[in-house]
């Protein structure tokens, strides 16, 4: 069941957008040759707290870090660690979860450490416009596969592929709830999108085959023949004028 | 956020209920409360006790399921 959101309850998911974005912003400055996840992980956590928010993926069915932070062929849900290190040409998704008031906020941007080649500037490139295009479908009265359609379309007009296993929710008082939101799909399909839905729309695109393979502790996803992956997040909200990204300042 | 797919067992009418509702034990020995997926409806199918019947399950509540084919 898609649970709709009063205009209140909608601001408040605008404070936990708020955080989130925040935190990519720090993050994005932070990321350079030689920092460890797990800097960018406790540099995260200060500052969601400091914003008087919790993390929101801290003890979510055990995992155990405030970030997902995915390198290269890591597709999502990447563990922070002091073992890993970013290095000159890696490109690293970052993803952030934050409550606030009792409500979700969830974003994500993929970032080059330092100079990358162009194939993965471009995969970056076109997974955040991917991302774009498909907020451009939330709108109320549209099909909720419009969006996914919008998402799939730029990413394989551009020769890269959409994973499948993995997808974008509903979100509000609990971060995953109705609908699922795929990144493949028919246009003019799925539910029809309502003034009060929010959504946290999140292509994951890989520069070579659709698979994903999930690793051994259960939680890092890794692109299955080791091609590139890049992911952009953000939670937005369909309201009467149309889509508003809650985690975007 | 991981996929999950519905969850489709088989299992057998035991009584009909208001509202098109239907109580159901699945293979396993559960009894489960179903309703009738939308396409069943528009095309008249009617379900009795006794039947054989596919049900879908979503992984969040398992006590509830959407009856979406009626075997003959």
């Amino acid at each position: 069941m898609i649970i709709l959101k009063s205009r209140q309850e909608i601001e408040k998911m605008r404070k936990a957008g708020l955080v989130v974005a925040d935190v990519l912003d720090g993050i994005r400055e932070l990321i350079k040759p030689g920092i460890t996840t797990q800097a960018l992980d406790e540099f995260a956590e200060k500052r969601i707290v400091s914003a008087g928010a919790r993390p929101a993926f801290k003890g979510y069915r055990g995992f155990p870090k405030t970030l997902c932070t995915s390198l290269n062929e890591q597709v999502v849900h990447g563990i922070p660690s002091r073992e890993v290190s970013l290095k000159e040409g890696d490109i690293i998704s970052v993803d952030v979860g934050a409550i606030v008031e009792g409500f979700y906020g969830d974003g994500a941007k993929t970032f080059p450490v330092g100079k990358v080649s162009p194939e993965a500037e471009r995969l970056i490139r076109v997974t955040e416009e991917s991302l774009e295009k498909g907020i451009a479908e939330a709108t109320a009265g549209k099909r909720l596969y419009d969006i996914s359609s919008a998402v799939q379309r730029h990413v394989e007009a551009n020769g890269f592929s959409v994973v499948r296993e993995f997808v974008g929710h509903g979100i509000g008082r609990n971060m995953h709830e109705d609908p699922q939101i795929p990144n493949f799909g028919e246009r003019g399909q799925g539910p029809r999108l309502k003034a009060g839905m929010v959504l946290a729309i999140e292509p994951m695109v890989n520069s070579g085959g659709a698979g994903t393979v999930v690793k051994e502790d259960g939680w890092t996803a890794v692109t299955a023949d080791g091609s590139l992956s890049a992911h952009f997040e953000h939670t937005i909200a369909i309201m009467p004028e149309g889509p508003w990204i809650l985690t975007k300042k | 956020m991981a996929k999950e797919d519905s969850i489709e067992v088989q299992g057998t009418v035991l009584e009909t209920l208001p509202n098109a509702m239907f109580r159901v034990e699945i293979e396993n020995g559960h009894k489960i409360l179903a309703h009738i997926s939308g396409k069943m409806r528009m095309h008249f199918i009617k379900i009795l006790p006794g039947d054989k019947v596919t049900v879908e399950l979503t992984p969040y509540d398992l006590t509830r399921g959407r009856i979406t084919y009626r075997f003959k």
